[in-house]
Order: C-alpha cells, then sequence, then structure tokens
C-alpha cells in the first residue's frame, strides 16, 4: 500500500492537544488526503476514533509501537 | 440462512424508516433541526470548572462542531482581562471584584486551594503532561472559532465593562438567546 500521508507530530501532547494539532493541520489540506498522526497521549486510543466518528474523517489504521500511536486517517 | 438475512435487512430498512419518519416529525413539532452544536453554560469560575469546559469546547471545535460557550455569573470573571485588578462601578461591586479577582490566570480551585498552593502544584503537573492550561485553552478555542459569549446581565451586574474583558469575544447576550443557543444545540451543558 503505497499512500503519500502528511505526517502530524502530536508526541508528548497530552488531551486536548493531539486533536487541535491534527486539526489544524487538515484544515491545510483537501478532501481524501491522508494524514498519519503520531501521538503519545494513551488517551488518543479512545479519542481519536470518537473524533472520527464525530467528524466524520475516516479512520484508516491505527497501530502502537514502542509507546508511539500512529494513526492514518483520510480527510473527509 | 440466506432467507433470514433478506428478511433481517427488509425488516432493518422498515425500522430506519419509521425511525426516520418519526424524527422528521419531531423535528417538524419543534419547528426546527437541531445542529451538530454544542452549547455550554460556564456558571462557575473556578480552575476545575472552566479548564474541563475548554478541553471539551476545543475538542468539539476539533471534531467540527459548532461550538458557544456562555460565561455568566463567576464565570464571567475567567474573560476578564489579566491586567485588570478591579473591577466594578460602586464600592460593593469593587469590593466583590477584589474577593474574585478575574482573568483565567488568577483563578482558584474549588477544592484544596490553599491560598493558591493548590493551583500552582496543578499547573506544575500539567506542564509536566503538557496539558494546555486554560489561559492557553481560551486562546485556542478563540483560534478555532468557539463562539466566547459574555453574559449582559451579569455585565450589568456586577459592574464589568467590555473594556474590562478580553478581546474577540462575541456580543454579550441575555437569557432568551441563551436558551435559543441551548435549543438548537444537541449537547448543552450546565458547568
Amino acid at each position: 500500500m503505497s499512500i503519500t500521508a502528511t505526517t502530524v507530530d502530536a508526541r508528548g501532547q497530552s488531551c486536548p492537544g493531539p486533536l487541535v494539532t491534527l486539526f489544524r493541520a487538515l484544515k491545510d489540506g483537501g478532501p481524501g488526503d491522508v494524514f498519519e498522526l503520531l501521538a503519545t497521549d494513551p488517551g488518543s486510543k479512545s479519542d481519536v476514533p470518537s473524533w472520527a466518528t464525530l467528524s466524520g474523517n475516516e479512520l484508516l489504521e491505527a497501530s502502537h509501537e514502542d509507546g508511539v500511536f500512529r494513526y492514518l486517517i483520510r480527510k473527509a | 440462512m440466506g432467507d433470514a438475512t433478506e428478511n433481517g435487512s427488509t425488516d432493518t430498512a422498515d425500522l430506519t424508516k419509521l425511525i426516520d419518519q418519526a424524527l422528521a416529525e419531531r423535528d417538524a413539532r419543534d419547528g426546527f433541526n437541531k445542529r451538530n452544536k454544542i452549547t455550554i453554560v460556564a456558571w462557575d469560575g473556578h480552575l476545575d470548572r472552566i479548564w474541563p469546559t475548554l478541553i471539551l469546547s476545543t475538542s468539539a471545535a476539533a471534531s467540527g462542531m459548532e461550538v458557544s460557550v456562555f460565561f455568566t455569573f463567576w464565570g464571567l470573571f475567567a474573560l476578564v482581562k489579566p491586567e485588570k485588578r478591579m473591577t466594578g462601578k460602586e464600592w460593593m461591586t469593587k469590593a466583590l471584584s477584589v474577593l474574585n479577582p478575574g482573568a483565567m490566570k488568577r483563578a482558584k480551585l474549588s477544592r484544596y486551594n490553599f491560598a493558591g498552593m493548590g493551583p500552582w502544584m496543578l499547573g506544575k503537573v500539567a506542564e509536566g503532561y503538557k496539558t494546555p492550561h486554560p489561559t492557553e485553552l481560551l486562546e485556542m478555542a478563540r483560534d478555532m472559532g468557539v463562539r466566547l459569549i459574555p453574559c449582559q446581565m451579569t455585565m450589568d451586574l456586577m459592574g464589568v465593562k467590555k473594556e474590562d474583558l478580553i478581546d474577540g469575544l462575541e456580543e454579550p447576550i441575555g437569557a432568551a438567546t441563551a436558551l435559543l443557543e441551548m435549543k438548537e444545540s444537541s449537547i448543552q451543558l450546565f458547568i
């Protein structure tokens, strides 16, 4: 799978930091653009899927490695 | 098995139609549709109330919701400019404002305040966890288009003038307009 994604680094930030950072990054993108969100906030595990449901953006993938949560999001 | 699924999906479709019909009837009765909007009444000025209010507001804005926060009574004082030491018109409202100093950075905790030790420690801990302080969250909220609305009646009662408050606020409103904000929202909170 080769998707070019814009990386949004929200590592070290805590609630509501990652969502605000993501929101700001998405504003610069167009519909269909894919973003990769990196976060260390454990709350993001439940918050990013909830955010996707609320905002209508699509969560393509969620993974976790070495204390970093990685989310792939397609802008609606 | 195949039949059961087919029957199941027909039933679901019927049910969805019935629900949509009921919702349309309800909306027609109410006169309007509820929007993807949250309205919070910020009544309390304590740090431990204003903080979650602003976390919810910024998270809702980040999720594409419309957000209105109506600052009334003690909540209004969170919007006072940090450089303002005193508000009020006559000695009583002036004295009240000294007892209850405005601005987010001077907000006290509702419990465990210990003459400012509590808020200071909480601020330090939050800094370590990179949780933005309410002062910062208020700015974030404003930048993200959260509507920060002062209560006109509180301003009159407490002698708080428009120039006492931070910039970028909406026009002050009364209770009826606040109710309208709440009525058209799908989520309403009083904090």
